[in-house]
């Protein structure tokens, strides 16, 4: 029988900090956790006392890679807490706001952070020059979702336009056909993308897991929609309590509820899971083309998972663009009044199911904030899936066992600096 | 940020070698000449880490307002360490560690400011450049405003809105008023701001003499005369 050891201080190209400890001796798991080592940033103590309509942009500053999913959830969580209703142009725009994230964020995850390991190079600098077309395309196609989201933004990163009851400047429809055209011109490098991830087989590893997310009747659901659970049904989004327990437990002990009760997932994958058939049909192609339909219960092509939704991502802005523009954009004016309420805001950030919730004053002060992350629904997860993974792969070199330890936790996206509000949970 | 530079970075990587970036890489080496420092000092550890750094590099660079300022982490300051551990960890609160948000110049000597949340990528390569060939950065000294009238941007405050623009040091291109949102006031005062003249636009534009103060504390809550309007 095999003994392996791991201690990995701060795992790389991940977002955040994260350590990885894995004992196994003679065979046996003695110990396996992923630590959080992020430092803690008190969000939820912050926005307390902060006016309504400053909130949404400081909880921007959460993520600076799903920027614009921290600022639409809490947008709608203080939209809910005022009983403001915003427009469909409002939802339009917010929807192409989140494409453009997710196809930045699902495509510097797929080439710069999880590609190198499939060519043997470190990092995406490792890849150059062997690999420079395939770098410039990954580049290539960040940009052109980059200038998507500064369009109707401002920018990507802390989008400045979006406010509570809409946006504060609303891009000329001249400028939105110029970025129709150019997610048109951006299809042959997606489909190159999936020609690729076809090329890049993932391990042979299977664990059924349960699978968490937004769902709705009519759209593969990011921006609303009640949360659905691939066991246990769904819930509408301001019970999200009654679906997720959140307890604090010592920073650095292995700290999941795998005594419990289930883990769950929720991300790429879990979404693909609960509405395969809302995706738009070219990206039901690429799902079945990449061997990612559901049922699939192998953790490691979540990256496929991700190409699916770039596809997704590109071909339904295509068709908002050409709904807004067909219906005309127009300047709109809300008038707000502050008034106490609460409200619960979730939305799909590219690495899962985030909720945003709110409470304020009778001048709009916020009174409670409580933000629940992507990545710390996953962490009890993905050691559930380490446990059984690990000792499959024990007769393998250290090296060989080690990256692919790295590969599997890289596979989740994990957005580490977001989730460093620890948590165990419970699922009802 | 660093990598929405796309195809910038790639010829940057040309000139410099990349030996440590956690993020992109899995290399790392402990021997470098310039190091760039993103994020604000929280915890005993961060300090000691800032400190290694300063140490083994030849120059350091405070990347974003995280680094340069504090950024919106300040805000921590303003509610007291042990308070806000106790709002966020309950009862848990003595499993974590933070002390109170600092900059890095709090702790160390900083040789280069990148400003701005986020940062802005001219910048970022006008100081890198600017490093490399051995001159001073041209970074503005004059207020967003300016900036801003140079792009004959409707003014904000004639819309109702609040703004920070005329304190704040320009080099964004006035990005939020351009999109019709107030400045706040990320990347930082210009030197010798003009703090009781832009109190006294705010208060003519409806607010109190405190409601306008709390528009700075999102970013500003390390601003001196922020934190003496406190007591």
């Amino acid at each position: 029988m095999h003994d392996y050891h791991l201690h990995l201080e701060h795992i790389t190209r991940v977002e955040g900090h994260g350590n990885i400890v894995i004992n196994i001796k003679k065979g046996q798991i003695e110990e396996l956790r992923m630590d959080i080592v992020e430092s803690p940033r008190f969000f939820e103590a912050m926005v307390l006392g902060r006016n309504w309509d400053e909130v949404a942009h400081i909880t921007s500053r959460i993520c600076g890679i799903c920027a614009v999913t921290h600022t639409t959830t809490s947008l709608k969580a203080i939209e809910e807490a005022l009983g403001v209703v915003p427009s469909e142009q409002t939802i339009k725009l917010r929807k192409l706001m989140l494409h453009g994230e997710y196809i930045q964020s699902h495509i510097l995850h797929l080439y710069f952070l999880t590609a190198p390991d499939f060519f043997g190079a470190k990092s995406v600098f490792g890849m150059l020059p062997d690999h420079k077309e395939m770098v410039s395309r990954g580049m290539r196609l960040k940009k052109m979702a980059n200038e998507l989201c500064t369009l109707i933004g401002g920018r990507h990163v802390h989008p400045c336009s979006m406010v509570v009851g809409g946006f504060t400047a609303i891009p000329e429809p001249e400028k939105l056909l110029a970025s129709r055209d150019r997610l048109v011109e951006a299809r042959p490098d997606m489909e190159a993308t999936v020609e690729l991830f076809k090329r890049l087989k993932s391990p042979d590893f299977h664990r059924e897991v349960e699978y968490v997310s937004l769902t709705h009747p009519e759209e593969y659901a990011l921006y609303d929609g009640p949360i659905k659970s691939s066991l246990n049904g769904t819930t509408p989004h301001y019970n999200y309590l009654d679906r997720v327990k959140e307890y604090i437990v010592p920073h650095s002990t292995a700290k999941h509820a795998r005594s419990i009760g289930e883990t769950y997932r929720v991300g790429a994958l879990a979404r693909l899971h609960n509405n395969y058939e809302r995706l738009h049909p070219k990206a039901k192609e690429a799902a079945e083309y990449l061997g990612v339909k559901p049922p699939c219960h192998n953790p490691f092509m979540n990256n496929q998972a991700q190409v699916v939704e770039g596809v997704h991502c590109l071909e339904d802005s295509i068709r908002i663009i050409d709904t807004l523009l067909k219906e005309g954009l127009r300047e709109e004016k809300l008038e707000i009044k502050p008034c106490e309420g609460r409200g619960v805001g979730v939305t799909e950030a590219p690495r899962g199911t985030l909720f945003h919730e709110h409470r304020l004053d009778d001048k709009g002060t916020v009174t409670y904030g409580n933000y629940i992350i992507p990545t710390a629904q996953n962490l009890a997860n993905l050691e559930g899936d380490l446990r059984k993974f690990v000792p499959e792969i024990l007769d393998r070199p250290k090296e060989e066992i080690t990256l692919s330890v790295e590969m599997l936790v890289r596979s989740y996206d994990p957005c580490i600096s977001c989730a460093s509000h620890l948590m165990e949970v419970e699922f009802v | 940020m660093v990598l929405n530079l796309e195809e910038d970075l790639l010829a940057l990587a040309e000139h410099v070698d990349i030996v440590s970036f956690r993020e992109a890489m899995t290399e790392h080496s402990d021997d470098y000449d310039i190091v760039f420092i993103e994020g604000s000092i929280t915890t005993p550890s961060d300090l000691k880490q800032v400190k290694k750094l300063r140490e083994r590099a030849k120059v350091v660079v405070a990347l974003g307002a995280c680094a340069t300022m504090g950024g919106v982490n300040m805000m921590k300051n303003l509610i007291g360490v042990d308070k806000a551990k106790e709002i966020v960890y309950g009862d848990k609160a003595h499993y974590f560690e933070s002390i109170p948000t600092m900059p890095i110049d709090q702790a160390v000597k900083v040789d280069y400011y990148i400003h701005g949340c986020p940062i802005d990528p001219d910048e970022f390569l006008e100081v890198t450049k600017s490093i490399l060939i051995g001159r001073r950065p041209r970074i503005p000294n004059y207020p967003v405003c300016v900036e801003c009238q140079m792009k004959e941007n409707v003014c904000v405050f004639d819309v109702g809105k609040v703004c920070l623009g005329p304190i704040t040091r320009a080099g964004c291109k006035a990005i939020c008023p351009t999109y019709g949102h107030g400045c706040e006031g990320c990347r930082g005062l210009v030197d010798d701001p003009n703090a009781s003249s832009h109190k006294n636009l705010l208060t003519e534009h409806g607010l109190t003499v405190e409601e306008a103060v709390e528009r700075y504390k999102m970013f500003g809550s390390g601003w001196k005369f922020v934190m003496e309007t406190r007591k």
